[in-house]
């Protein structure tokens, strides 16, 4: 047995290792770009401008998508969209060096695919949403923001995960 | 000195290309940190698997002491970096609800594109779900303007609420980010699972 969780864990990086690297990409973001890492900003950019394709008129009555249309007049030619077309590659290079391309539902053998996939979907749709409240998500708005010591990085974080604890009890049978 | 792109000392394109490297930078080092599973991910919640905990606060106060040393060697001007602003109710309840998206679908945005990046289905459902997510705040966005709104408190940094420096607020939180450290590893010693 104590031979699985050593092959289990030599798999990935050390993750102390793994915070440090992430913190000196950071780093790098805030001193090239002035600004920090982020998710879910790029799927808002996507999202206006398909919206502004199928739509435009729709966009000019809706404050949020036009608020976002004047300030960046070409959504998809974004920070954020080039970042995460990154982050795609750099996840699949590191997933094929370590062996780990494969297509699969994970999930823990006490439940079915069909309930991790719908969990994942509706995990998927609240984090969405909360993401363009929230005015960032856990890279953009909490670890970023706390990297430049801001307040609402530190409050946001605080919210995402006191309420995944505070939730934890009642999903546990997903997971443990 | 930096931040490079604000000071005009590299072009509005070429900071789009350095995105694109730092995003791939970015997805390494989810990926090779285990952030593309979300039986792993999960596991800070009930203790098993402590990784979110080590990763995201040992980044954190990288970035954090590193700022704050690249502004006192004069890298970087400091109030030249983008800093969110505090909207207090909208960051509390769209934490929550993000929070609830959490322990229900197990990633989070940046993580769900790496499990994505890698092939596992349940991550690109999870993308699916953020698209959907996103375009019905934005469609039903005059339902929670007010919301979106209340409670600005401009952008401030939580040093200064506390009433404390830059220096001596990053000091203490590597403290508690040594104490949670200490925590995480004994919970999975406590918590341990053999095969996840």
């Amino acid at each position: 047995m104590e031979k699985t969780r050593k092959d289990h864990s030599r798999k990935y990086l050390n993750p102390y290792l793994g915070g440090l690297l992430l913190g000196l990409v950071l780093l790098a973001a805030n001193y090239i770009a002035g600004r920090g890492l982020g998710a879910s900003g790029a799927i808002k950019s996507v999202i206006v401008a398909a919206t502004d394709v199928v739509a435009p008129a729709h966009v000019q009555k809706n404050a949020f998508y036009n608020d976002y249309k004047k300030e960046h007049p070409n959504p998809l030619k974004n920070w954020l969209v080039f970042e995460m077309a990154g982050v795609l590659v750099g996840g699949f290079v590191s997933g094929a060096l370590w062996g780990r391309l494969k297509l699969k539902v994970e999930h823990s053998p006490k439940i079915t695919s069909r309930r991790r996939l719908i969990f994942a979907a509706i995990g998927g749709i609240l984090f969405g949403f909360g993401s363009q409240l929230g005015r960032g998500c856990t890279s953009g708005a909490a670890l970023s923001g706390m990297a430049v010591l801001s307040l609402g990085g530190f409050i946001t974080m605080a919210a995402i995960f006191g309420t995944a604890y505070a939730l934890a009890y009642f999903f546990r049978k997903n997971w443990i | 000195m930096g931040p490079l792109v604000v000071n005009e000392i590299i072009s509005e394109n070429t900071n789009l290309f350095l995105a694109f490297l730092i995003g791939i930078g970015f997805g390494l080092v989810l990926e090779s940190s285990g952030f593309s599973s979300s039986r792993k991910l999960a596991g800070v919640f009930y203790g098993y698997d402590t990784v979110v905990l080590k990763v995201f606060f040992t980044a954190a106060i990288t970035a954090m002491v590193g700022l704050l040393f690249m502004s006192l060697f004069g890298w970087i001007d400091l109030d030249m970096l983008f800093v969110n602003p505090t909207y207090l109710s909208s960051a509390i309840i769209g934490g929550v609800v993000m929070g609830a998206g959490f322990i229900m679908g197990g990633f989070c945005p940046g993580t769900s594109f790496c499990g994505a990046a890698i092939g596992k289905i349940d991550a690109m459902v999870f993308v699916g779900g953020l698209f959907l997510g996103v375009l019905l705040f934005s469609e039903t966005f005059s339902l929670w303007d007010k919301l979106y709104m209340a409670a600005f408190k401009g952008s401030p940094k939580i040093s200064e609420s506390l009433g404390l420096s830059d220096g001596l607020f990053a000091l203490l939180l590597v403290a508690i980010a040594a104490g949670m450290f200490f925590v995480a590893e004994w919970a999975e010693k406590k918590f341990p699972r053999e095969e996840y």
